[in-house]
């Protein structure tokens, strides 16, 4: 499309005044919807009792209801309309930052023992990878970065907003609806040194598919010998699993190896403050004095963005974390999550092998975290929307979040019916 | 090897031999991986330690993908704060502050904010992700606000409202529309302005110039100046305007000023782009301070307004605001707002919550609003009453004739009063008035009873000091 710079061509009058009607913003095409937005709305405008939503990327009950954690709502009876909302710094809450290191990087970590983690409070995890990208691109302008295939469809959008160049590097195997790791290793091999690599530190979206243990340990190694930037999206940490330090393992397996890391930590899903825009951007830097520098310059690039960042979540999560009591009751909340997620994917499978179907859906219960790449076909889903009011995204992602004991059943007869025949 | 991009100052330089020194000492790695970990360069893992395994938590660290980045300069506003902390003198005044504070110079949690966030809590709303654009309830009432809920814009639903992270958030998502629909176009930004702007235009890659506003030799605006300069501004530019309250100086245009304005923007086709962060702080009245922004929309021009409840409704750090596009039609207005969503999504996929629902609550109720409108008039009545008693203890002090009436016809939290850098550090240095070297002085932190001594830190840094 053509950006016709219509400013510079005025004629006609207008029934607004002497303006012309051709306005400034004749050129301005209407943005392609969202895909993941549009399957929600169409669910909403479905009235059919029975539909189903599984697009929804946030945790619902079992009863398809969203959910705010005790440990949430006990830390805002704590502050409301009692405090003063004056500017957080611009690198945002100095409490909460630190409570947020100490889930990712550990308790007893030393490099926040030795100030060496330059850290900002971001704007959920996409403010983390909007700040870092730019970042980047600042620092490191002839740096590119390697994206998984596939991933969260907005990395995409971020690092290009950011004008890096990006790559992609093989992930999701189709056939087996697993790990493609020889391929992966393969790109991570060839990939020039000293590349930027993102990775899902655990529960990867949309596929579920994460590499195990032993897996990492061969990427970080690789990464070592290929002097790679490794920069962690952990959008999922105590979700996955439902143990925080279990769900951490990947980065700690980096960090032990010596790697200076980058993380994006969000509080959306773990904490159910998906609104509140709360998360973190932490890079570890060789000292102290290279941690301050660097903060600086997140800071730099986070004031002409929203010049600081939005306090309420930012307490919530701090009182929650520092408040032995409160901690131990967001991990119980947290670990009832993941095992309703889990005990939802024992659930669909077993379903469908009773309903005596050929096909092999043990990846449902290998995947990890929210979604379930199910390895249904467009037109599957697109059967599943029309004939059984089945909502998700055409890529076969299921959101396991959206699936109750209510309606697993109906949801396995529909997946069975339109896969029986393949 | 990808090339380092190492920061432009000395200093960082300087920094750098210390990596190369670490890499000299590190000969003796063993390591448990055939590879060599010694590639030269940069882009390799070494140890402190002797032996490497990944039991050693401490030692190893990657140190070069961004290596010499330098510390970036300090904020000259914070900065301000922090010598106020640091200050043990007992007399000290802190006039950087860009926030309210009460006689008591206290931080001040407005009644309604209280009594909406109790509400909110005893609903027990979710915490869902908002839409990109924000809460539906929130864009409504905050253009209604800004445009008057009668006007034609409004009722023609030709205004893209898309909600954002306060002020600077709807800056840059303006900025960012610009940078991408219109290439090459240039924001004219006051002399002086707020010093974030040109930060965000230039991280946003949109060019900028200035034109001139403050004239220091009538404490007061240069409107001749201002005119001839956004006459002389290629056609088509977007010519950035404070509504009201126009920081850092205090001081607007009059009515029929804005009037002048708005035909020389008319005339030269440029989209006049507003920034409305004091709406009803400035002289009390919501109605009233946002005239200007409404003269403009009554002549039938596009226009982009960012608003910020900060302020107003003392929400500085929840972060909320919202950006508004004035278009000929509803349906350009649905694709413009579809282009700001496209353009907020990868910058942080859509907008906190609380401070969206706090505003909605306010302006929405009725009772609520008339309660905020009460104490928005006293704020601002706080900030004229010390701008009157300032204005008389110079007066009644100073017996030179000097006329320093520019305090009183200054509007808002801010007032420039024409002190140069030496005479605003004598401020601080002597007096232990912490201020802006731009001459700038918060009267949001000045109380009535410090009015006298900053009276006599102003007198005396004016005549005596070069």
């Amino acid at each position: 499309m053509a950006q016709r710079i219509a400013i510079f061509r005025r004629a006609g009058a207008s029934p607004f005044g002497a303006r012309s009607a051709s306005s400034w913003w004749a050129h301005v095409e209407p943005a392609q919807k969202d895909p993941i937005l549009g399957v929600t709305e169409a669910y909403l405008a479905d009235p059919t009792p029975h539909k189903v939503n599984v697009g929804v990327g946030a945790f619902r009950d079992d009863n398809g209801n969203p959910v705010v954690l005790q440990c949430v709502r006990e830390a805002e009876r704590r502050i409301v309309g009692k405090l003063n909302m004056e500017y957080l710094p611009m690198g945002g809450s100095h409490k909460m930052i630190d409570e947020t290191l100490r889930l990712a990087y550990g308790e007893n970590s030393e490099f926040i023992k030795d100030k060496r983690i330059a850290a900002i409070q971001a704007l959920s995890g996409t403010g983390a990878c909007r700040v870092f990208a730019d970042f980047q691109k600042r620092f490191r302008p002839d740096s590119q970065i390697y994206i998984p295939v596939p991933t969260w469809a907005n990395h995409h959008n971020i690092w290009r907003d950011a004008h890096v160049t990006q790559k992609t590097f093989h992930y999701y195997h189709p056939e087996s609806r697993g790990l493609d790791f020889a391929a992966m290793i393969d790109d991570i091999k060839n990939a020039p040194n000293g590349s930027f690599f993102l990775l899902h530190a655990c529960a990867h979206n949309p596929t579920g598919v994460d590499p195990t243990e032993e897996q990492w340990k061969e990427i970080s190694n690789i990464f070592k010998v290929k002097g790679h930037f490794p920069f962690f999206d952990m959008a999922y940490q105590g979700f996955a699993s439902g143990d925080p330090e279990r769900d951490a393992r990947a980065i700690r397996i980096f960090l032990e190896d010596g790697h200076a890391i980058g993380i994006a930590q969000s509080f959306a899903k773990n904490m159910g403050l998906y609104g509140q825009r709360v998360g973190c951007l932490s890079l570890v830097c060789e000292d102290e004095k290279r941690a301050v520098a660097v903060k600086s310059q997140l800071q730099q690039l986070a004031r002409p963005m929203y010049s600081n960042p939005p306090v309420h979540g930012a307490l919530l999560v701090s009182i929650i974390l520092s408040d032995p009591h409160l901690k131990n009751l967001w991990l119980k909340e947290v670990k009832v999550m993941a095992d309703r997620i889990i005990g939802m994917r024992t659930a669909l499978r077993e379903n469908l092998e009773k309903l005596g179907s050929s096909l092999s859906w043990e990846h449902i219960t290998k995947q990890i975290g929210m979604f379930c790449y199910s390895g249904l076909t467009a037109e599957q889903v697109d059967r599943l929307t029309n004939e059984f009011h089945i909502y998700m995204t055409r890529n076969g992602r299921i959101s396991m979040a959206g699936v109750t004991t209510k309606n697993v059943e109906y949801l396995a007869n529909a997946i069975h019916e339109v896969t029986k025949s393949s | 090897m990808a090339s380092i991009v190492v920061s432009l100052s000395p200093a960082s330089m300087a920094d750098a031999p210390s990596v190369r020194h670490h890499l000299k000492e590190n000969t003796k790695v063993k390591t448990n991986d055939s590879s060599s970990f010694l590639r030269g360069g940069y882009g390799n893992a070494f140890v402190k330690s002797k032996s490497f395994s990944r039991f050693s938590m401490v030692a190893a660290v990657n140190v070069s993908h961004f290596e010499g980045i330098s510390m970036a300069p300090p904020d000259p506003i914070l900065g301000v704060s922090e010598a106020f902390r640091a200050s043990t003198n007992e007399m000290k005044l802190n006039l950087g502050v860009g926030a309210y504070r009460t006689e008591e110079l206290q931080p001040y949690v407005l009644n309604v904010v209280e009594k909406a966030e109790m509400l909110m809590l005893e609903r027990g709303e979710n915490k869902e992700y908002l839409p990109i654009e924000g809460l539906a309830a929130f864009n409504k009432v905050t253009a209604e606000l800004l445009f008057g809920v009668d006007n034609p814009v409004i009722k023609q639903q030709r205004v893209a409202t898309v909600q954002s992270l306060s002020g600077t958030g709807s800056l840059r998502l303006a900025a960012a529309l610009i940078e991408r629909y219109f290439p090459g176009a240039k924001v004219l930004i006051s002399s002086p302005s707020w010093g974030n702007h040109k930060n965000i235009f230039n991280d946003a890659r949109v060019p900028w110039s200035e034109y001139r506003y403050y004239d220091p030799k009538t404490v007061g605006l240069d409107f001749e100046g201002m005119i001839a300069d956004i006459k002389a501004a290629p056609e088509g530019s977007f010519i950035l305007l404070h509504g009201c309250a126009h920081n850092p100086t205090g001081i607007d245009p009059t009515p029929e000023q804005w009037e002048n304005i708005a035909d020389v923007v008319q005339e030269k086709n440029h989209i006049p782009f507003f920034d409305v962060a004091y709406q009803g702080f400035a002289s009390g009245s919501l109605d009233a301070d946002a005239s200007s922004v409404r003269l403009f929309a009554a002549r039938g021009m596009e226009l982009m307004v960012a608003q910020s409840y900060s302020k107003n409704l003392g929400l500085y750090a929840e972060r909320i605001g919202a950006i508004n596009v004035v278009c000929p039609s509803a349906d350009a207005a649905a694709r413009v707002k579809s282009q700001l969503k496209r353009l907020a999504r990868p910058m942080y996929s859509n907008p906190p919550v609380h401070g969206a629902r706090i505003v909605a609550n306010v302006v929405g109720e009725p009772d609520l609003f008339n309660e905020w409108r009460k104490e928005m008039e006293m704020m601002a009545g706080r900030i004229k009453s010390v701008r009157q008693k300032l204005y008389d203890s110079l007066t009644a002090k100073d017996q030179s004739g000097k006329d320093w009436s520019f305090i009183l016809k200054q509007i808002g939290m801010f007032s420039y009063t024409g002190l140069n850098k030496s005479q605003s550090e004598n401020m601080t240095n002597k007096w232990h008035v912490f201020m802006t070297k731009d001459g700038r002085i918060s009267l949001a932190g000045l109380s009535s009873a410090k009015c006298e001594h900053l009276a006599d830190a102003i007198i005396d840094s004016f005549y005596n000091v070069v």
